[in-house]
């Protein structure tokens, strides 16, 4: 039981409340689910029931083929994240939670374009795409399809640029991410 | 060995003594184990019956209730049961049969999706997909079930699956990883508590169901008697302090006393114990108890900062903690006298405004007169359920619980017809008790279907309907809030309960009469058998005090 308590007074008002805060950043969650099926669901489920709303979501094997890891972002300013954490831990399958740290987090995340590049506009494009170290794995006459991996920041200013040439269509994976340096994420 | 026979082997490995069910298609292969398995199984008439009776059973014993029922429509009928169960924590393992793997999303003939779904209502749930899974999740279950922040686990068990031979070998342990309650309380989370608490000067202790499900009514009492500490508790919670008592403030909530309400309004600092600041508790959110900071014990690190931000989150078993809480609290010996003006603001609450109504100057029985009755007609010596409504509320203000187990009723989801075979599961987990069920006329035809069971069995719960003739608390609620426009709550005159039960093979008895009521309400009780008493009260009697819905709790009215 440790040292008894020393009797000085407390006064209530030095208590403080952390809980239920707004961040207002993006979190990236990472999880760690048993490889069992209906556990995503659980997952979305409980997103759902309780009025949490996920950003983006991806969902994939580890080096441990029982369990699978779930990256998903969650706007911090809406959700209190310790409240999402908690409920997510209830979850018999979820193995761990892990709340990443943007600064020592690598994020990435894979994107599709399919832009319209007829004529002069391929040129431009290219060289954008030259610029974002992108990659056209696709061409038409009338199109190419272009690669692009990097933060969800680098993508979005990739959209920006080649919008105005004409967005056909756009596929992203959502991030996933690990954290840097030796020790398990 | 056959899957299901293994399944017997596990439940008898568990403990259990009892299950509530009916059979079905999809479980077949289950009731042909259970027909030389030894284990009594208790045939109710309709699944949500089986389902409650194995809450009744569970609240009653602390022990896991076991429910059955086949595929499709028989795990649907679950689907209440098990959401009651997940609202008030109760441990339960559900037993569905489920169609032929074959079948399995092809819109078969009764199958549902149970899994799905049941799935955001349950603590866990296993659909199982190869013969091998059964016995380690049956025994999963019933760990999951009971440990930690108990509730319900579902099993759903294809037909083909069920009925496969399987090697059997006893499970001795539970494999969980993702699973693993914290029990044992932080020390100096538990030192900050009591220190706040030795130099509080308006405290309150706020007791819920989970001191009851922790089984620390005891150490919850020893620590509000280790100084003159206020208690309260939630509908959930009553029994948990031995009522009445010179520091019990009565219920608090929607229709608590005043001098709880009160209490929590003006409290500088406030201990909950295994409670979760539900809505009818805190009325409106910003304005509940806006001078306290807040002590939250609970073994679901979930509940903490929920609802109301904890100064003090202590995450673990209220029967771990509370003994050392009270050990740290001792050993700063605070000083008793700082809490005599609180006291004397809270007697002067009490005094100003006790629980009280109206009594008839005839024969008429008024509802909270019925309650009182009943109290001294059992001598407070029953196990009590009861429905949901103003009958709920009036058992709960005026029987006084004065130990734990003993109140069982729908808290959380709040289910009309749950009181009649929770009473009968609690009869089948503790037969030497009265049991008692307060019920509403509307309420207790939600599973009247029961008495028959009852009947069968030789389960001899006493009903108690308080029969006003009205679905009661909507009536009152249009008369305060909806200009007494009373839309769809009149009940009419019939069933004629006294005939009904006598068709179901029990004792029917009505009671109108107050001058009389003790003595025959005694006579019922001591009536071999199940007994269904209608006693009929003034219809248009209101429950209060109330705090009106989303309001803060010094806007009581009544």
């Amino acid at each position: 039981m440790g040292e008894p308590a020393t009797k000085e007074l407390l006064s209530l008002d030095q208590l403080e409340a952390a809980a239920g805060v707004r961040t207002g950043r993006k979190h990236i969650l990472s999880i760690m689910v048993e490889n069992k099926p209906g556990v995503l669901t659980r997952i979305t489920g409980l997103f759902a029931r309780r009025g949490f709303n996920i950003d983006t979501l991806a969902v994939g094997p580890t080096e441990n083929e029982r369990v699978s890891r779930i990256t998903l972002t969650l706007d911090g300013a809406v959700h209190p994240i310790d409240q999402v954490t908690k409920q997510l831990h209830k979850l018999v399958n979820v193995l761990k939670i892990r709340d990443l740290e943007p600064a020592e987090t690598l994020a990435r995340e894979l994107a599709l374009f399919k832009v319209s590049a007829d004529g002069g506009a391929r040129a431009e494009v290219m060289q954008i795409c030259e610029i974002f170290r992108a990659k056209i794995v696709d061409v038409t006459k009338r199109s190419v399809v272009i690669e692009v991996t990097g933060t969800d920041d680098k993508i979005e200013a990739f959209e920006q640029l080649v919008r105005p040439f004409g967005l056909i269509e756009m596929a992203r994976t959502g991030e996933i991410a690990i954290s840097r340096g030796r020790s398990e994420t | 060995m056959r899957a299901v026979d293994a399944l017997m082997e596990c439940l008898k490995a568990e403990g259990v003594e009892v299950v509530f069910g009916l059979p079905g298609g999809a479980n077949l292969p289950t009731y042909d184990a259970f027909y030389d398995a030894g284990i009594r199984h208790i045939l109710v008439r309709h699944e949500a019956g089986g389902g409650h009776a194995a809450e009744g059973y569970a609240k009653a014993t602390g022990k896991v209730g076991v429910a059955l029922g086949t595929s499709g429509p028989g795990a649907t009928n679950l689907v209440t049961p098990i959401c009651d169960a997940m609202m008030d924590s109760v441990p339960v393992v559900f037993i569905t049969g489920q169609v032929r793997t074959e079948l399995l999303g092809t819109d078969g003939f009764q199958e549902a999706d149970t899994i799905g779904i049941t799935m955001p209502i349950v603590k866990h749930s296993f659909m199982i997909q190869h013969p091998l899974e059964i016995p380690r999740s049956i025994h999963e279950a019933f760990h999951i079930a009971r440990t930690g922040r108990p509730g319900p686990v579902v099993v759903d068990i294809p037909q083909d699956l069920s009925r496969a031979d399987i090697p059997y070998e006893p499970v001795t342990d539970v494999h969980l990883p993702g699973y693993q309650p914290t029990t044992e309380g932080n020390q100096k989370q538990i030192r900050l508590a009591a220190k706040a608490l030795a130099n509080a000067r308006r405290p309150v202790i706020y007791a819920g169901g989970g001191v009851i499900s922790a089984c620390a009514g005891v150490e919850l009492t020893e620590l509000c008697l280790s100084d003159r500490l206020p208690v309260t508790c939630t509908v959930m919670g009553l029994g948990a302090f031995p009522a009445p008592h010179a520091q019990w403030l009565g219920m608090l909530g929607m229709h608590g006393t005043r001098a709880a309400n009160y209490a929590m309004d003006e409290a500088d600092l406030i201990v909950a114990v295994g409670a979760r600041f539900d809505d009818r508790i805190t009325g409106k959110l910003d304005e509940f108890a806006p001078r306290a900071k807040f002590v939250h014990i609970d073994i679901d690190p979930a509940e903490i900062s929920k609802n109301v931000p904890a100064h003090i989150p202590i995450v673990g078993d209220a029967k771990n903690i509370l003994p050392r809480l009270t050990a740290e609290y001792r050993a700063l010996e605070p000083d008793p006298g700082r809490l005599e003006e609180w006291w004397s603001r809270i007697e002067a609450w009490r005094e100003r405004h006790p629980l009280r109504y109206e009594d008839s100057s005839d024969t008429e029985i008024k509802p909270q007169y019925m309650i009182q009755a009943l109290y001294e007609a059992t001598g407070g010596e029953a196990i009590v359920t009861s429905d949901v409504g103003q009958h709920q509320m009036w058992t709960a203000q005026y029987f006084h619980f004065a130990k734990p187990r003993h109140w069982i009723n729908s808290g959380g989801l709040g289910t009309m017809g749950f009181g009649l075979p929770a009473a009968m599961g609690a009869k089948v987990g503790c037969p030497d008790q009265t049991v008692v069920c307060v019920a509403g006329d509307g309420s207790v035809q939600m599973n009247m279907q029961e008495l028959a069971t009852c009947s069968e069995e030789g389960i001899a719960i006493k009903v108690f309907i308080m029969n006003n003739g009205y679905l009661g608390m909507v009536r009152q609620w249009q008369e305060l809030f909806w200009d007494k426009r009373y839309s769809q709550v009149e009940m009419g005159q019939w069933p004629d309960f006294v005939t009904l039960a006598k068709a179901y093979g029990a004792t029917g008895i009505r009671l109108q009469d107050k001058r009389t009521l003790v003595e025959d309400m005694r006579a019922a009780l001591a009536t071999e058998g199940p007994v269904l008493v209608d006693v009929r009260v003034t219809r248009e009697e209101n429950t209060y005090p109330m705090i009106p819905a989303g309001q803060p709790a010094r806007n009581m009215v009544g």
